[in-house]
């Protein structure tokens, strides 16, 4: 996705290669046996490395894997001291995070695609997606700083209060108002993923046949209705496709959810109380585990998010590639 | 009474009031990180903090020199082990890999690897250098962070490559070039500020990256001793500063994000701007 997003290719329709029997032994031809060869031993050992990484997961988590089973799934207990562990807090909490981070950044991201593709002039559209990208490129630990220094404060004087005095017989807004937790998670993600659904979003609406647009327009659609009634059901399922691969992001993302979602690893109905992602329980653990199952434990935990993001991933460019056979899935 | 011109064109301009509102959001919260970063940074960066080692916990002062060098030496380590897999593997993937198994296999696995998250990739790096070796050392951050080099690199690569006409690639092979000095000769340098932009990104993209380092190149409160040791760098610096305790803490840790995303953004600009120059082809 990241290709997408950091890399504007326009793409062109590929012509095909001449004939792979070029690389043949002929007598002149050794240094393209060899060459071709070189390169296919690098390309091969990138497949070698993506087995690696779920081999590795796989076998330095055996220890935890017999020692609790599927249980390990379902459990809440997490208690180093008498080594009892299950992952279900953790899974909840970047479940819920990613879940209300693509509630916010999902009408957002795809409300700026619209102004960017068929509303704003497209020299200014232009200059804003650079803008919107930079972004993508900010690094996750700066955004938990920003996130720990300015918007946990805001959230724990303004935000939260505010939210259990209006909505607080709901069970979602109630407790004490701490600052951090999993809303304040959920609105970092958000900004972080935002950058990912605008970008491919607006390529997706920049790409709807102008055909379809015009005949809207003939018929006397406004502007808005020409977005509502041919871009967006033509756009449906590559935003879709953009959903999921930003979903894969926010899973995975560590830093700045590790630094204002108060780590603490319990199931509360609320949205203001502290709680722990998978990600962010690696990170603060993993290099204080004393034992071997300790450690085997948070390799599991790294073993179930993978498999999750993996999951998202594949969803997203299975759905991308179906509208676009000729990207290949990028 | 939905459906009078007057409606609609209410709807219009409210649909467009709230789109724009969005843009406007978002780039303002890109303003206000880059702004408020560069306020609280720049007034805490000194020439202490680029030539210092971080003092004692409970002294002030100090810098960040190690964690700077240390941030440049992973980079060059991870560029020296992702980019040869990832750059000759792209040109595989352009140049005999089209339409192949081979080609949709290492397509697939080069996806694969672009979306397991950055912790994971840290614990894959634990688990081949610092389980057998049995410390954390700065080969290992180089590792984590090489190998998340590889997919954009793989991809870039090809696109840039695929750009390249074929009718360049025939008149070479005309002329009678074996391929590989076709490939090598010709079509590598045409798209040579293409795979350099897709470098560049990449770089920057890991630049920042904090989470594989933790449990692998540690970190480090004096210069490294090598290859084999703990390194410091500074995302890792960031992220201790900032959940530490300490008020002068917090005010170098501004400083050192300030730093970071100085070098992340101006090669990520320097990148599209290069691009931007490149003559349509």
């Amino acid at each position: 996705m990241s290709a997408t997003l950091t890399a504007p290719v326009p793409s062109t329709p590929s012509a095909r290669p001449t004939s792979a029997s070029q690389g043949k032994k002929t007598s002149t031809g050794w240094g393209d046996w060899i060459f071709e060869n070189l390169t296919l031993i690098f390309a091969l050992s990138i497949l070698a490395i993506a087995a690696a990484i779920a081999w590795q997961l796989f076998k330095n988590s055996a220890l935890a894997r017999h020692a609790f089973g599927w249980s390990f799934l379902t459990k809440q207990i997490w208690d180093p001291v008498a080594e009892d562990f299950g992952a279900l807090p953790f899974i909840f909490g970047t479940l819920v995070s990613s879940a209300l981070a693509l509630m916010i950044a999902i009408p957002l991201g795809v409300g700026v695609a619209i102004f960017l593709s068929e509303l704003a002039p497209r020299r200014i559209s232009d200059a804003c997606a650079f803008l919107i990208e930079l972004l993508a490129a900010i690094p996750s630990v700066v955004y938990g700083l920003i996130g720990i220094f300015v918007l946990v404060p805001v959230m724990r004087t303004h935000v939260q209060p505010f939210l259990i005095k209006t909505l607080g017989f709901l069970p979602f807004f109630r407790g004490p108002a701490y600052g951090v937790g999993m809303l304040t998670a959920a609105v970092v993600l958000a900004i972080m993923i935002v950058p990912f659904i605008v970008s491919i979003s607006r390529e997706i609406f920049l790409s709807v046949p102008a055909p379809l647009k015009e005949a809207a327009m003939a018929l006397g659609a406004t502007h808005w209705e020409v977005v509502r009634l041919a871009v967006l059901p033509y756009s449906r399922s590559g935003i879709a496709g953009a959903v999921f691969l930003a979903l894969g992001r926010a899973l995975g993302e560590t830093m700045a959810v590790t630094m204002v979602i108060g780590n603490v690893p319990r199931i509360a109905a609320s949205l203001l109380a502290p709680g722990y992602t998978m990600a962010a329980v690696l990170a603060n653990e993993f290099t204080e585990a004393t034992s071997d199952l300790y450690v085997h434990t948070l390799i599991e935990i790294g073993l179930v998010l993978f498999v999750i993001t993996i999951l998202a991933n594949a969803i997203g460019r299975l759905i991308l590639y179906k509208m676009a056979p000729d990207a290949e899935a990028h | 009474m939905p459906g009078t011109y007057r409606h609609r064109r209410w709807v219009n301009t409210a649909a467009f009031a709230v789109t724009g509102f969005c843009a406007f959001l978002t780039l303002g919260i890109l303003f206000f990180i880059l702004g408020y970063v560069t306020v609280h940074g720049i007034g805490a960066l000194n020439w202490n903090f680029f030539t210092q080692l971080p003092k004692p916990v409970g002294e002030t002062g100090g810098g960040m020199a190690n964690a700077i060098v240390g941030t440049f030496k992973l980079i060059w380590l991870a560029a020296l082990i992702g980019l040869p897999v990832g750059v000759l593997g792209g040109i595989y993937l352009a140049e005999y890999g089209r339409g192949t198994t081979v080609g949709f296999l290492v397509r697939y696995a080069a996806d694969v690897i672009n979306g397991v998250p950055s912790i994971v990739m840290g614990i894959f790096a634990y688990t081949v250098v610092v389980l057998p070796m049995k410390h954390f050392s700065a080969l290992a951050g180089g590792i984590a962070l090489g190998i998340m080099l590889i997919p954009i690199a793989v991809r870039s690569t090809e696109e840039f490559l695929k750009l390249v006409p074929m009718a360049i690639r025939e008149a070479a092979l005309a002329l009678g070039l074996p391929r590989w000095k076709v490939i090598l000769r010709v079509v590598i340098p045409t798209a040579l500020r293409g795979l350099l932009t897709g470098v560049l990104l990449d770089l920057s993209r890991v630049s920042g990256e904090t989470a594989p380092l933790l449990f692998t190149a540690f970190g480090n409160r004096f210069w490294s001793s090598g290859w084999m040791n703990p390194i410091a760098s500074l995302p890792v610096m960031i992220f201790t500063y900032a959940v530490a305790p300490y008020e002068d803490w917090h005010r170098q840790a501004w400083a050192a994000a300030l730093v970071l995303l100085m070098i992340v953004l101006a090669t990520n600009v320097g990148a599209r701007v290069l691009m931007r120059k490149q003559v349509r082809i």
